[in-house]
């Protein structure tokens, strides 16, 4: 699980560092004789001028492709073709077009014979850089991207944490029921101590885990990934930015402070479920249909997930995230994006107290359904035995 | 009389059907107590009732002449009819966790473990985990950590079930040793012959109701039929002559070894007694006379038919 953590913020640094794909050779053949010397090479492209013979530049493997430019280049810009040995990519197809385009252009205007050209040109070029800033932040500037990302993997990690953990409740419990230990515990225990205790220990065992993660995953935040920004930083100066604000200790805290409280509520809430669903049951075959109640949320909240990061500001994600059966999911998933703190505290609340509520009701099925032998019961009968005096 | 649980009225009912209606039960303190029923009678309710694992619908439990409360079942030591111990666990460290449970320190709980390790005579098991126990094994460790915390009052369900005849003894031994110690035990059984070796008294529950209650030795002498075995010398049919008009039934038994002729008769009136031993003497030479008891299988097999027509 740390290293899943790790990973997660390693693995697109890396793909990034390493997927920079080999040069690719371009072979030029140019007929009009004022357009191969002008072609620039980039990072991934190189022009290579070479001699009219299209069919033996055609043979030479060494070279990705053969761009044949047409005599009337200029006055026919149609008049260019690519031989490529595979398929040639949009970006280097984007690239050769890129470069033609432009080269013809300024050929073309370097014919009306304009005093100061190069001037002109200069001072009406535009380079447009987009930068993204909240309004309701203080201006503080964000990255959609990095958000997306936090996003969809905290929700990932609620819901698997929330999945596993309460399902190792109900398993301990159906284990204990089935072979009998519960009669003699509860001989010293009552019943309910025994159901909180059991969602208590799990949690603990859970929160023990976690922090052995988190341990980890800070750490790596502090020391490991200024190396790897770093390293990225020669190869994409955008992704590096966002990296950097992983690298942001005091981010990183505030999304784990949130995670925490939404992962100790979630738990709890779906514990209190698991709890009573494997008190009623005898063995795990049995508990798979009662279960879908308690499965069905968690991943319909994580199914939401990428609808609810698409627009963290939509109904149906607002609502996901303060109905409890699937807002730690959802929650999780919009605060990356800022969302108002009432709206956390909000959901936050309304799922401590779905909790304790649950937790009651689930302690009465439990006292009835742990005595309960042989029989499946149905949704029905749970709802009766909560109803027992 | 000092009893250390008084039940009265007992009635528990789940969604289909009624498990106790209108039971009452009153333990005496220091005796070895018998609760008796066929499977399905209610008794596991009853007993569930009892420790406080779950609560009547009407009736109250007195324990020790107060009102029931959860705080007693550290006075009170259950071991249930189904039972189990954690798979994974070592014998040792399991029997300490209950121990605890129940309220006891580590080094009182580990000393006192000790103890009937060795006297049950299972030290070597300490370190042994759970599942490598046989049931009759596991047996005994639960047996330890029912009576380890030395409660007023035990309650074994079914406790011989799963044992060889001898360990079986050992636990008989152990059960009449805590009760001569002054624990009150609570024995919940269908083995009849368990019944009359160790219980004082019993109750007999079927179908939610209790149709019996009493000593051992006033049941069996309430349900006699006046039976009574005679070994004589002399004539069967001079015996036969003289006891007819006391008796309903008069049969004739094979010799014993020593040649002793036998009858086995039944007196109209149980109190004819002294009558029948001077009557018989006086036609034949006597050599024993016992009186014929039944045994609480029958009178177990006859209370619950009896009660099954009724109904």
């Amino acid at each position: 699980m740390p290293l899943f953590m790790v990973g997660l913020m390693v693995i697109p640094a890396l793909i990034a560092v390493f997927s920079s794909p080999d040069k690719q050779k371009i072979a030029v053949i140019d007929h009009s004789g004022i357009m191969a010397s002008r072609l620039q090479n980039n990072d991934d492209v190189s022009f290579i001028p070479v001699e009219n013979n299209l069919d033996k530049a055609k043979a030479d493997e060494d070279y990705r492709g053969v761009l044949e430019i047409g005599k009337d280049i200029v006055a026919n810009p149609a008049d260019v073709r690519l031989y490529t040995h595979g398929p040639s990519s949009m970006m280097v197809e984007g690239f050769i077009s890129g470069q033609l385009e432009s080269n013809i252009e300024s050929i073309r205007l370097a014919g009306y014979n304009i005093d100061n050209l190069e001037q002109i040109l200069k001072s009406v070029h535009a380079d447009v850089k987009l930068s993204t800033m909240r309004i309701d932040k203080e201006d503080e500037e964000t990255s959609s991207g990095l958000s997306y990302g936090m996003g969809m993997a905290m929700a990932f990690i609620l819901y698997m944490i929330i999945l596993m953990y309460g399902q190792m409740v109900m398993t301990s419990i159906i284990e204990e029921k089935n072979n009998r230990v519960l009669e003699i515990v509860v001989s010293s225990v009552k019943p309910a101590t025994l159901m909180a205790g059991k969602i208590l220990g799990v949690g603990l065992v859970a929160l023990t885990q976690i922090l052995v993660w988190a341990v980890i995953v800070l750490a790596f935040t502090v020391w490991g990934m200024p190396l790897i920004i770093s390293s990225v930083a020669g190869a994409d100066a955008d992704f590096a930015a966002v990296l950097s604000q992983l690298g942001n200790a005091g981010y990183v805290a505030m999304l784990f402070v949130y995670m925490i409280l939404f992962l100790i509520g979630g738990y709890l809430f779906y514990a209190s479920i698991y709890a009573a669903i494997g008190s009623a049951v005898d063995n795990i075959q049995d508990a798979s249909q009662l279960q879908m109640v308690a499965v069905l949320p968690i991943i319909i909240g994580f199914i939401l997930a990428p609808s609810v990061i698409n627009d963290p500001m939509s109904t149906v994600a607002f609502w996901g995230s303060i109905v409890p059966f699937t807002s730690p999911m959802v929650m999780m998933a919009r605060i990356p994006f800022g969302i108002p703190a009432w709206e956390i505290i909000l959901s936050l609340v309304l799922l401590y107290a779905a909790f304790m509520a649950l937790i009651w009701v689930a302690a009465k099925i439990y006292r009835v359904g742990i005595f309960m032998y042989g029989k499946k019961p149905t949704f029905g009968e749970l709802i009766r035995w909560a109803r027992y005096k | 009389m000092d009893s250390i649980i008084k039940a009265e009225n007992i009635t528990k009912a789940f969604t289909n059907h009624v498990a106790l209606d209108n039971v009452s039960l009153e333990v005496p303190r220091g005796k070895v107590y018998g609760l008796l029923g066929p499977n399905g009678a209610g008794k596991t309710t009853l007993i569930r009732i009892i420790n406080h694992i779950t609560a009547p619908d009407s009736g109250s439990v007195q324990f020790n002449g107060h009102r029931l409360t959860a705080a007693d079942v550290s006075n009170i030591g259950y071991l249930p009819e189904e039972r189990g111990l954690y798979k994974k666990m070592k014998v040792g460290e399991q029997a300490l966790f209950f121990a605890r449970l129940k309220g006891m320190d580590r080094n009182e709980a580990e000393k006192a473990l000790r103890m009937w390790f060795e006297r049950l005579d299972i030290s070597s098991w300490w370190n042994k985990k759970v599942e490598e126990l046989s049931k009759g094994m596991a047996q005994k460790v639960q047996f330890i950590v029912t009576v380890l915390h030395k409660p007023e009052l035990l309650i074994f369900d079914e406790p011989f079930s799963g044992f060889d005849p001898i360990n079986a003894n050992v636990l008989k031994r152990e059960i009449l040793k805590l009760r001569d110690e002054g624990a009150t035990v609570i024995f919940s059984t269908h083995n009849m012959a368990s019944v009359e070796e160790l219980c004082d008294s019993i109750t007999l529950i079927n179908k939610s109701h209790d149709i019996l209650s009493g000593s051992v030795a006033d049941l069996r002498r309430r349900f006699s039929d006046n039976s009574i075995e005679l070994r004589f010398n002399g004539d069967y049919d001079a015996l036969k002559s003289v006891l007819a008009p006391m008796v309903t039934s008069i049969e004739c038994m094979p010799p014993d070894r020593d040649g002793n002729h036998g009858a086995r008769i039944k007196m109209i009136d149980g109190d004819d007694m002294s009558q029948v031993i001077s009557q018989a003497n006086s036609a034949v030479a006597l050599r024993a006379f016992s009186e014929i008891l039944p045994s609480m299988d029958d009178i177990f097999i006859k209370t619950v038919e009896a009660s099954n027509s009724n109904a």
